[in-house]
């Protein structure tokens, strides 16, 4: 294979990825909920702790513990702030403060804004896709 | 032509060529905290609750993940100087290829210390803080000039030397875009920050593997003795297919989300093309190397094999999980686990291994017969590993898209607790396995020094 060749091809591929990589980072994903300040603040505490060790957002996470997608509207504010102050027979208490619970609470209901996380709501299509 | 015989492999130069030999130790012994870690971590799986206040998984598992990670970014980083070395004679710096190895060393001590001591900020894959990830970009950078300083010109090179030159440039670029995070108006849409996340890690994996597959091929080449396959335009057509599914086979991580349609349509047309690389290894099943040329080089032969069967099952796996309608049952389940695990341990880590011994080729029998039992015993407890989380997963599949509202969590967890001790199980002899090729190499080594 001729070496104008090999480089025209990786120069269309870099730029097919570049315009599609470009394009997802300017796309406006209208249909989902951007998170508030407190929401922010909350996402990085999630980091912090490194929650994303046990639990899922989306199915994305370890596995230890539950997903939250949308324990937010599933169990509610209370439920979740009793959970983070007191842990349990796994989970560490994190000695969180009651503002960092407020905080982590905003964020995971932001997230729960955005949509249903469980798989089984999903629509299998003819073509093996899926749909909402 | 001067090219070609400038890429021939100098057999001659293994002994001499100590490039990358201390990149190889020290990945060795972060394979070994992979393992520990590992282990520490199943264990908390089998007795939940297990080192909760102190050590409990939110550590264990960056740990386990950073090490297994570092463990391939440092030998693949180790074995391309290597190579190029032993091609081009040396590299184009000696110096940058120093500093590439304090930053690089710098970095992971840090970053494992941070996690012992409970200290996060990044997310998964890359849990550390934000500022430790400063090393290892800037050694990157050096990396990337040494290696395109070395190689000096596109002109007439072999498919492996391409798949390097692609391989250190994109991990750079999805190393990069995976902390796009850090803007503001990036993390502030929940949806959209993951869609990025997922796609600098999907082709983040596709850059590594560039690296490691390009130096089996450079393997190949010189257990065959023949550089024909480098040359030929099989081998760039399944380059540029690789190329092509690194850019743009990501979405089965993220089927689930919100997002547009075409994202699923895009990935899931990609992946199908896998199909012909499945296609390839079943064709090629049996290699033509001769039987003196597999016996000069049995180790690496070896571990090759045990590799090619790992890549044909989790390739399997791989096209299932990129079929939406499949992936809504496996995504979020130990599935993806087993998957993982097989692409590590699998293939990168006994392709990795493959090269470990050609640069340390032995031909003493008694250690060859070490660790042939080593390999052995680390493929018969993988699989078992490997089936023991699929039939996990397959029973969370179930409560996920059945019972998931009238089954808690952690009933269902419950259920799977028999599958999680014989992945412990498996998880342990597996080590052992691993502990005694590491081993019987360090020992052989330090021997042969004394």
């Amino acid at each position: 294979m001729a070496d104008k060749i090999k480089v025209l091809v990786i120069l269309c591929l870099l730029i097919l990825f570049l315009s599609y990589s470009f394009y997802l980072y300017k796309l406006n994903y209208s249909s989902v909920h951007s998170a508030t300040t407190l929401a922010d603040k909350g996402k990085i505490l999630w980091q912090t702790k490194n929650c994303g060790a046990c639990h899922q957002i989306y199915g994305l996470g370890g596995y230890l513990g539950p997903d939250l997608t949308n324990i937010y509207s599933s169990k509610g504010d209370e439920h979740i702030k009793a959970f983070l102050h007191a842990g349990t027979d796994i989970m560490p208490t994190f000695n969180l403060s009651d503002s960092e619970v407020t905080e982590i609470v905003a964020y995971l209901k932001s997230i729960d804004a955005t949509g249903v996380a469980a798989p089984s709501k999903l629509k299998i299509k003819q073509d093996g896709s899926i749909e909402r | 032509m001067a090219a070609l015989k400038d890429n021939k492999p100098k057999e001659n130069l293994s002994s001499n060529n100590t490039i990358g030999t201390q990149y190889i130790f020290v990945a060795l012994i972060l394979l070994l905290c992979t393992l520990l870690f590992g282990i520490l971590g199943a264990l908390q799986y089998v007795i939940p609750g297990l080192f909760r206040n102190n050590f409990s998984f939110e550590k264990v598992r960056p740990l386990h993940v950073s090490s297994a990670v570092f463990w391939i970014l440092l030998s693949a980083c180790g074995i391309v100087n290597y190579y190029l070395a032993s091609i081009k004679g040396k590299l184009w710096s000696n110096k940058l290829y120093k500093w590439q190895w304090y930053l690089l060393i710098i970095a992971i001590i840090l970053i494992l210390s941070s996690y012992i001591l409970g200290i996060f900020g990044g997310r998964e894959y890359w849990e550390f803080h934000p500022v430790l990830a400063v090393p290892i970009i800037i050694a990157w950078i050096l990396f990337i000039i040494n290696v395109f300083k070395s190689i000096n010109g596109f002109r007439n090179q072999p498919v492996y030397i391409w798949m390097w030159m692609t391989g250190v440039v994109f991990f750079l670029f999805t190393f990069l875009e995976s902390y796009l995070w850090l803007i503001p108006a990036f993390r502030a849409n929940v949806v959209k920050d993951m869609t990025i996340q997922w796609k600098s890690y999907g082709s983040m994996v596709g850059g590594w593997n560039m690296l490691i597959y390009g130096s089996s091929i450079y393997l190949l080449d010189k257990i065959s003795g023949t550089e024909k396959y480098s040359y030929s335009r099989i081998a760039f057509v399944i380059y540029f297919l690789g190329l092509f599914n690194l850019m743009f086979n990501w979405g089965h991580h993220i089927y689930t989300l919100p997002i547009p349609k075409y994202i699923q349509y895009i990935s899931y047309a990609v992946s199908m093309t896998e199909l012909f690389l499945l296609g390839r290894i079943i064709y090629y099943w049996k290699t033509s190397i001769n039987t003196a040329k597999k016996h000069y080089h049995i180790l690496s032969y070896r571990f090759l094999i045990a590799a090619d069967v790992w890549i044909f099952l989790t390739l399997l796996l791989a096209i299932a999980m990129s079929i939406p309608a499949i992936n809504i049952y496996t995504h979020g389940t130990h599935i993806t686990v087993a998957h993982t695990m097989g692409a590590t341990i699998g293939i990168n880590s006994f392709l990795l291994l493959s090269f470990v011994f050609d640069m340390f080729n032995t031909h003493n029998q008694k250690i060859i017969h070490k660790i042939t039992i080593g390999l052995y015993i680390t493929l018969a407890a993988l699989f078992v590993f490997w089936i023991s989380l699929i039939i996990a997963g397959v029973i969370k599949a179930n409560w996920q898209m059945h019972n998931y509202t009238s089954i808690p969590f952690s009933v269902m967890m419950h259920t799977l607790h028999p599958y999680f001790i014989s992945f412990l199980i498996a998880g342990i002899v597996a080590s052992i396995g691993i502990f005694i090729i590491v081993f019987t190499l360090f020992s052989y080594n330090i021997k042969q020094k004394s």
